[in-house]
């Protein structure tokens, strides 16, 4: 703020110049920044070429089997464990490919343009899995716990919300007793993604319910403990290959060392692990818009109407722009936040954006794209139908729409104090 | 062994390709490029020599523009282990042809004492088909051109023919080998190979610094798209059918 009656001069415009967002200062320090794919280097290159072609060769063509089905892609997922992609960021000693977020959001697009619960499933595996075992596990966990999963091997699940509590994250009743050698468990997670092939959970759960969030740890669960059970799968609307169910836990005991960081750390660590599923959930948006645009682009060009092509056509036109537009705005914030993220900055705003702006791109997208189509949009004879259904839950996981404004709202407001 | 793969940097095999303004030429421009996809199955089977510890090394070779150094890098990333870039801005689709390519390749094989060549059976965007036979002949080793399946034991080819496979035995290494489409099926590039390719060597030579001779024994002369194609016609009879194919197919 200006003082009143105060000509503007030198030292108060430099104060004003470090209110600049964060984000302006990248250019400053020399971090080139990608927006298109033909800028990226070499590896991110291949990278996306390869995922591309994997998705369009092994995922694509089964994909609405998959979703009619509601067959988990097994065969897929070892595939996405042999290529490295299901622990993108995790250094190589601990079994990762030691890439960053940036190749991580460009895989996940890809991926989920093929099949958006195949990306489902990789995104849970690398970020709200893979991610808090790797930043806050000990090596000892690391080995057993990070290991077998960066491999694709064994599947790992993230047990936050309850029955009782979604976005309310901090409201978690889910207990942990101590005993000295062991905690004890009990309590029941829902919404869990992964959960029917999960051979370990991240289960947040508290240990002092009268510090609210501060008394919430976290803790690895291995899903074969005495006393944990799953509910029925979920039939959901959409991503239907993958598995959504409730974790059970009655009296299940797991020793001390298995507490993922610092006691009452595990809110911190639930909300900085979202942040970085949020730039993975963001690339499974991005690929359902895509595959949206792909199927509408095409239709499109093919179907005629009134003598020609209804390409042809002002009001398809306009539709297709709109799509692009959504779809390339989500992603250049989609790698924004990934950039900030590699680069050690701090992202949390930036990744809000982008999953909000990807996940309104893919609903918007889906939607036009069965408008487009008409009668064929409606019918799963085209994948317009399923990318539909499946890109509803990208606005609803992982911090809905609204949790995300709250996010932005909230770190923009700092900027200003 | 050391196995010396040829992989060219060709439009993608996706790609609706459109004629330049000119009519001399594809327009390349803003076109996706990649590697040919039978040099994607050479390099695949050279690999899966290494692999199965038959040979000891696998060096991958392409002839372009600065960009070709990609096309090494994603055989780097299925599992060569270094690249020999050959630097020219003859444009590789009509420009340089197959006499010419053989030619180089004949050079860097001098070089580098390959005990076996692997090709594919010809690239996507001159489709001519002659460099693996004119390499050998060059290099006065056997051919085995259109491999299904290679016997390195046994030493014999199942070719691809118009009638069927045929079986036929090579004397010795180094020979040349092309590879058909159904020799094997190439691997997706892992994301920890990627990163590994980074590290792998690519040398860089000059293709006029050879002392080969580059002239095309071809002038292209027109480039133009294949006549649309027009619908067919209902016969009513088995005789009108006949009938049609004998008089104005002249096919019988």
């Amino acid at each position: 703020r200006m003082p009143e009656g105060k000509k503007l001069n030198k030292k108060m415009l430099s104060r004003l110049i470090s209110r600049v967002p964060r984000a302006a200062q990248t250019a400053r320090s020399g971090l080139r920044a990608y927006t298109t794919h033909e800028q990226l280097p070499d590896e991110h290159q291949m990278i996306y070429e390869m995922c591309r072609k994997f998705a369009d060769e092994e995922l694509a063509p089964n994909a609405g089997e998959w979703d009619k089905k509601h067959e988990y892609p097994a065969a897929a997922v070892s595939q996405l464990g042999q290529l490295g992609l299901m622990g993108i960021s995790v250094e190589d000693k601990w079994g990762g490919a030691g890439l960053d977020y940036l190749a991580y959001a460009i895989a996940m697009e890809e991926v989920s343009r093929g099949c958006a619960s195949t990306g489902v499933i990789m995104s849970v595996q690398n970020s709200l899995y893979g991610g808090p075992v790797d930043k806050f596990g000990t090596d000892a966990q690391k080995e057993e716990f990070l290991i077998p999963y960066t491999t694709g091997d064994k599947i790992g699940c993230f047990g936050l919300s309850e029955p009782g509590n979604g976005s309310d994250a901090g409201a978690a009743s889910t207990t942990a007793v101590s005993d000295g050698d062991n905690f004890i468990l009990n309590g029941t997670k829902a919404w869990i993604t992964n959960a029917h092939d999960a051979s370990t959970a991240i289960v947040f759960a508290t240990t002092d319910k009268d510090l609210k969030h501060k008394g919430i740890s976290a803790f690895i669960v291995p899903t074969d403990s005495p006393g944990f059970s799953l509910g029925a799968k979920e039939d959901k609307l959409g991503i239907c290959a993958s598995s959504t169910g409730n974790l059970i836990m009655e009296d299940v005991s797991v020793p001390a060392s298995n507490m993922l960081g610092e006691p009452g750390m595990g809110f911190k660590i639930a909300m900085m692990t979202l942040d970085a599923g949020r730039i993975g959930i963001a690339g499974q948006a991005l690929g359902i818009a895509s595959a949206s645009i792909d199927c509408a682009a095409n239709y499109a060009l093919e179907r005629k109407a009134f003598g020609a092509p209804i390409s042809k056509l002002q009001m398809i036109q306009d539709k297709l722009a709109k799509m692009a537009l959504a779809r390339d705005s989500a992603r250049l914030l989609t790698w924004r936040a990934a950039m900030l993220k590699d680069s050690g900055k701090s992202y949390t705003k930036e990744a809000a954006m982008a999953k909000l702006a990807a996940s309104e791109a893919a609903t918007m997208c889906a939607h036009q794209a069965i408008q487009v189509l008409g009668g064929m949009g409606y019918v799963s004879d085209m994948p317009a139908e399923r990318h539909y259904r499946d890109a509803r839950i990208t606005e609803i996981y992982e911090g809905t729409s609204e949790v995300q404004h709250l996010v932005i709202a909230g770190n923009l407001l700092k900027e200003y104090q | 062994m050391r196995v010396l793969v040829g992989v060219k940097r060709v439009v993608d095999y996706a790609v609706k390709v459109r004629v330049a303004a000119d009519k001399k030429a594809v327009d390349l421009s803003n076109v996706k490029m990649s590697m040919n996809p039978f040099c994607e199955i050479a390099v695949e089977e050279a690999v899966r020599l290494k692999e199965s510890k038959a040979a000891t090394e696998v060096v991958a070779v392409s002839i372009g523009p600065k960009q070709a150094q990609e096309t090494i890098r994603t055989a780097l990333a299925m599992g060569a282990d270094r690249g020999i870039h050959v630097q020219t801005d003859l444009r590789t689709d009509q420009e340089l042809d197959s006499k010419a390519v053989a030619s180089i390749l004949s050079k860097i094989c001098a070089d580098e004492s390959p005990d076996c060549v692997i090709l594919g059976k010809q690239s996507i965007d001159g489709d001519f088909g002659c460099t693996g036979s004119m390499l050998a002949s060059l290099m006065s080793v056997p051919q085995c051109t259109f491999a299904a399946n290679i016997d390195f034991e046994k030493k014999t080819v199942e070719r691809e023919t118009d009638a069927g496979t045929e079986v036929v035995a090579f004397p010795s290494l180094p020979a040349v080998f092309t590879a058909d489409l159904r020799l094997n099926e190439p691997r997706y590039a892992t994301l920890p190979n990627i990163m590994k390719a980074k590290k792998k060597k690519i040398a860089t030579l000059s293709a006029s610094d050879l002392g080969v001779d580059l002239s095309s024994g071809n002038e292209v002369l027109e480039v133009f798209e294949p006549p649309d194609r027009e619908a067919g016609v209902f016969v009513e009879t088995v005789d009108e059918l006949v009938g049609k194919l004998k008089d104005e197919a002249g096919v019988i």
